[in-house]
């Protein structure tokens, strides 16, 4: 269970039961912020080795294993592992790199590949069992993400089309009347440069947050309300209901969340790949 | 009673630490080794390979259509030949039959005719036999009968006989008026 501490009250445990005389432990912030196993120091730099970190290895690895054991095969008629590797491969492919970029997506496709399985298993660990805790509401790995996206737009950008270009172009979309310039230009520089990179990072962080904020929120009412009276058996099932019914939607916003973030990646490269419009 | 915990922690949900944003970027550049490097074009390369394959099969199976079709015109043409072939046979075969027969006919023809032939030198060989010994017999039998006439032997007198064949002769000629 995650660490709820309650402030004032040392008498209450870590997660009390309505009997117990101790309020309900509403899950807040603190529970992002798990205890870490050790520290690992590398030269002057420390290295906090908590749930987070390990979970981000493992599905590093899961998925690295994943794929390369899928690719491994390589027969004419695939076999299970073989084929839902290619098919992972295709839906990457073709409904995001060729659908958004175009023809010359394809040489994205290892990136966004990379994106959208290494995002989609960080967020699946807030549902699956012993894991329970989505790497990507850690605003860390989520900008981690998000700068080498940006930092590779920004590259393809100014290579295509030419270090300045690449700005006035974004800043000066044609088909806008003169005058209306004075207000667009700094809007689009804007755009272009913070809003993007930083929408695109909490807009994960933030969805991954709130999600397990609620799943922890529903599970712990669950445990705390459950006694032998008629509210509590009500409000203990009802919670437990609701969290049954939260998960499947969490996973399902799971995957949505990791797809609009690759997505957004390949509509940012394409649009670094060709001037606007 | 519900004792809800305001955000009094000095947690900052929005902070950075340095560990954690290495910790994620070496996380996804493993991801991105493995398969940038490795799984991604060996996948690329096996459905190209599929698709090469599967291209390449119809391409095999329309060789083999064509390579059919084109047997099959061969097997017409040899099978109209043949036919054509055997008709001239029968033509021939016909006509040769025709001409046996045209030419068996006229043997026997000719056979039946030389049979006559033969038939009729025979019957006049004999007709004109028996005539001869007949006009003998008559000559003899009037001879007989003109020496019991006359009272004496006429029979060996050449000159008796010769009237004798005077008299047929006439009467021959008589006969064929």
């Amino acid at each position: 269970m995650n660490v709820v501490k309650f402030s004032g009250d040392v008498s209450c445990p870590v997660t009390p039961h309505l009997n117990s005389g101790c309020g309900f432990p509403a899950p807040n912030a603190e529970i992002f912020f798990l205890e870490p196993y050790t520290t690992l120091h590398v030269g002057s730099m420390e290295f906090v080795i908590g749930k987070t970190s390990i979970l981000a290895a493992l599905v590093a690895i899961i998925v690295a294993t994943f794929f390369l054991a899928a690719s491994r095969p390589r027969k004419m008629v695939p076999g299970k592992l073989q084929s839902l590797g290619e098919q992972a491969y295709l839906f990457v492919r073709d409904q995001i790199a060729r659908e958004v970029i175009g023809k010359d997506g394809d040489r994205f496709v290892p990136f966004l590949g990379s994106i959208f399985f290494f995002v989609w298993i960080s967020n699946l660990m807030g549902v699956i069992p012993g894991a329970q805790f989505p790497i990507m509401s850690s605003l860390a790995f989520p900008v981690s993400l998000t700068l080498m996206v940006y930092a590779t737009y920004m590259f393809i950008g100014m290579k295509h089309q030419g270090p300045i270009k690449f700005f006035t172009s974004a800043m000066f979309p044609p088909g806008v009347p003169k005058a209306m310039y004075v207000l667009l230009a700094p809007l689009e520089l804007l755009q272009l440069v913070v809003t993007r990179p930083v929408t695109q990072a909490i807009r994960l962080f933030a969805n991954m947050f709130a999600g397990h904020l609620l799943l922890t929120t529903f599970t712990l009412a669950a445990y705390y309300l459950l006694s032998p009276s008629i509210i509590g058996v009500l409000g203990s099932v009802t919670s437990f209901g609701v969290t049954v019914v939260l998960t499947g939607f969490e996973m399902f916003i799971q995957g949505l969340q990791a797809f609009i973030f690759t997505l957004l990646t390949a509509v940012y490269i394409g649009g670094s790949l060709h001037a606007e419009h | 009673m519900f004792n809800i915990i305001a955000a009094e922690s000095e947690v900052n949900i929005l902070r950075l630490p340095l560990d954690e944003l290495i910790i994620g970027t070496l996380a996804f550049a493993i991801v991105f080794f493995a398969l940038a490097k490795f799984a991604f074009p060996a996948i690329s390369k096996t459905l190209e390979d599929r698709a090469d394959a599967i291209e390449g099969g119809l391409a095999r199976a329309e060789n083999s259509q064509a390579e059919a079709a084109a047997m099959l015109e061969q097997y017409r043409a040899q099978l109209a030949d043949a036919r054509g072939e055997a008709a001239n046979i029968r033509a021939e075969a016909q006509a040769e039959k025709t001409a046996m027969i045209e030419s068996a006919r006229g043997e026997a023809a000719a056979a039946a005719a030389s049979v006559t032939e033969r038939a009729q030198a025979q019957i006049e060989a004999e007709r004109s036999q028996a005539m001869s010994s007949l006009r003998r017999d008559v000559s003899e039998l009037a001879l007989t009968l003109a020496s019991k006439v006359v009272g004496e032997s006429l029979t060996d007198d050449a000159r008796a006989r010769a009237s004798v064949d005077r008299f047929i002769a006439d009467l021959e000629v008589e006969a064929a008026k």
